[in-house]
């Protein structure tokens, strides 16, 4: 089975919620459609959606939230 | 003074501002700084350095206890918190003082105070300053809300009473705007701010935003004069300037004498500014808020009064009594500042962190830029992305956008995207150039006549 892998296209802080009381955009296991939110970005004081690049299922989130992550950087892998 | 080593509890340019205004009083100084910062030119430039944690500011910069530990271990007398982080936090500067240290800046009650917009508003109004008509607190329904809006006359604002940075505010046009947006106005607050409070203003449709810089010991207060920084994007100033080019001289008076009766009623102590909103058909201003900190723009104020605000801040911390009387006090000449951020301005403000590859700093009589860069310094993504502030100071507001268009043109800074770009464009706008300009001008300007071509 190959797989996806979803990086983060800036450097920053990788949010995995749209807010600090809302829910993750997605949970470990997950499936996803090409263009979903997967998560934030946060790069000098703003930020930015990470949108998958391709359809996937069972996501599962090698970067935890509120980590400090380099542009390319894998945040999660998935099955195609 | 009382104060013999000072820690900079802050990052980026205002540390390396800080150090160097407690290196002229011949203090000592400790640096705290995250792991993203251990290069920082500030760390570089302090006696000593203490790292306070991670790069996520609430981690570091954003950590009372850390700050504070690193205070004790250094033998540290007192706390500069700059701007940003923990500056206007009442909680952290009651922490400073019960751990037995000095901290730059107001009392943690008079933060608390001036930090509570509507208990501001109140001491405004009962200090004489002119305030923005509005509602007298929340508005509870739409009956009332058509009472209110009625008295004021239309376009009135929709304010959440919780709300801040511009969120959650609506304008009506009319009643029948006002009964639509009040509900929608609510809900949003309540979603946003768990609070669905709402209060009217005014709307003032073309406001300038002017501002005055105060300095008080506890008992006196002076006020350094006016700033205009009307140049906002999202509500973040770009560009700043000193005095106010729209304010008339009799009213420059009354604005700058209004602030001073606010502070003097407070007890207010260290460095502050009161901000206004300048409608200038009506030749009249309105209080918004107080800043309790020391701002990004002071650098202007100090070009055209030669007061160094910094050092004054620490000496008044230091149990000094203000040594200017407002008589000594005066305006020479005019001073522009432009605020340069990592951002590329023709990918809609895309932040740019990275490495500086070349910087060259033009030198000249009346130019100065405060900054934290060097050749081969790594500006980090996790803060804020200014990179430094150009600021120039002539005879005339003519002379010194001159005197800006010539020292744009000699800054260089490369590795990163920067906002020079579009400062060399606004130095050359006509409509910057006579002035003409409002809190909405460069929105509309970014939308209309900075195509990205251009840039």
């Amino acid at each position: 089975m190959s797989k996806v892998e979803l990086k983060s296209h800036l450097p920053g802080i990788f949010y995995r919620r749209p807010s600090p009381d809302a829910a993750p955009y997605k949970n470990d296991g997950d499936a996803f459609a090409k263009g979903d939110v997967v998560g934030l970005i946060e790069v000098m004081k703003s930020f930015h959606e990470v949108k998958a690049s391709a359809a996937g299922q069972n996501i599962r989130f090698i970067a935890d939230d509120a980590d400090a992550v380099m542009a390319g950087q894998v945040l999660a892998e998935a099955d195609a | 003074m009382t104060i013999r080593k000072l820690l900079v509890a802050n990052r980026g340019e205002i540390a390396v501002r800080i150090i160097r205004a407690a290196k002229a009083l011949g203090l000592s100084t400790v640096q705290v700084h995250s792991t993203a910062d251990t290069e920082s030119l500030a760390v570089r430039m302090a006696d000593e350095a203490v790292d306070i944690g991670p790069p996520t500011a609430r981690k570091s910069y954003l950590n009372i206890d850390a700050i504070i530990s690193a205070a004790r271990a250094t033998g540290a007398d007192a706390v500069h918190p700059g701007y940003g982080f923990l500056a206007e936090n009442a909680d952290f500067a009651d922490a400073v003082v019960a751990a037995g240290l000095v901290f730059v800046g107001p009392e943690g009650a008079s933060i608390r105070l001036l930090g509570d917009k509507a208990a501001a508003r109140r001491e405004a109004i009962a200090a004489g300053v002119p305030v923005v008509p509005g509602s007298e607190g929340v508005v509870h329904d739409i009956e009332d809300a058509l009472r209110v809006g009625g008295g004021l006359g239309y376009p009135v604002m929709i304010k959440a009473a919780a709300g801040g940075g511009g969120r959650g505010i609506r304008v009506a046009h009319d009643a029948g705007e006002l009964t639509a947006l009040f509900p929608q106005a609510r809900a949003e607050a309540e979603a946003a701010f768990g609070s669905g409070g709402l209060y009217l203003e005014k709307y003032i449709a073309r406001a300038r935003h002017v501002e005055v810089q105060i300095l008080g010991d506890g008992r006196h207060v002076v006020h350094c004069f006016d700033r205009e920084c009307s140049l906002q994007r999202r509500r973040q100033k770009i560009w700043e300037e000193a005095p106010a080019a729209c304010v008339p001289a009799d009213i420059r008076e009354e604005l700058c004498t209004s602030a001073v009766r606010l502070a003097q009623r407070v007890g207010y102590r260290g460095a502050g500014t009161v901000e206004y909103l300048y409608d200038e058909d009506a030749r009249w201003f309105y209080f918004i808020e107080v800043n309790t900190r020391i701002q990004v723009e002071h650098p202007v104020t100090e070009m055209v009064t030669g007061i160094d605000l910094i050092q004054e801040m620490i000496r008044i911390a230091g149990g000094e009594q203000l040594r200017f009387r407002q008589d000594d006090i005066s305006i020479d000449g005019h001073s522009i500042e432009c605020r340069i951020n990592a951002e590329d301005p023709a990918r809609d403000f895309l932040p740019a962190p990275g490495t500086i590859s070349r910087l060259v700093v033009p030198q000249s009589a009346g130019v100065r830029f405060d900054t934290m860069l060097f050749e081969g310094y790594t500006v980090p993504p996790f803060y804020d992305s200014l990179l430094g502030k150009l600021i120039v100071h002539a005879k005339t507001r003519m002379d010194a956008l001159q005197k800006l268009r010539i020292a744009l043109d000699g800054l260089s800074i490369e590795g990163v995207a920067t906002t020079l770009p579009l400062h060399a464009s606004l130095a050359n706008d006509p409509f910057v150039a006579t002035g003409d300009v409002d809190t909405r001008f460069l929105e509309a300007w970014l939308a209309g006549s900075f195509p990205k071509e251009r840039v």
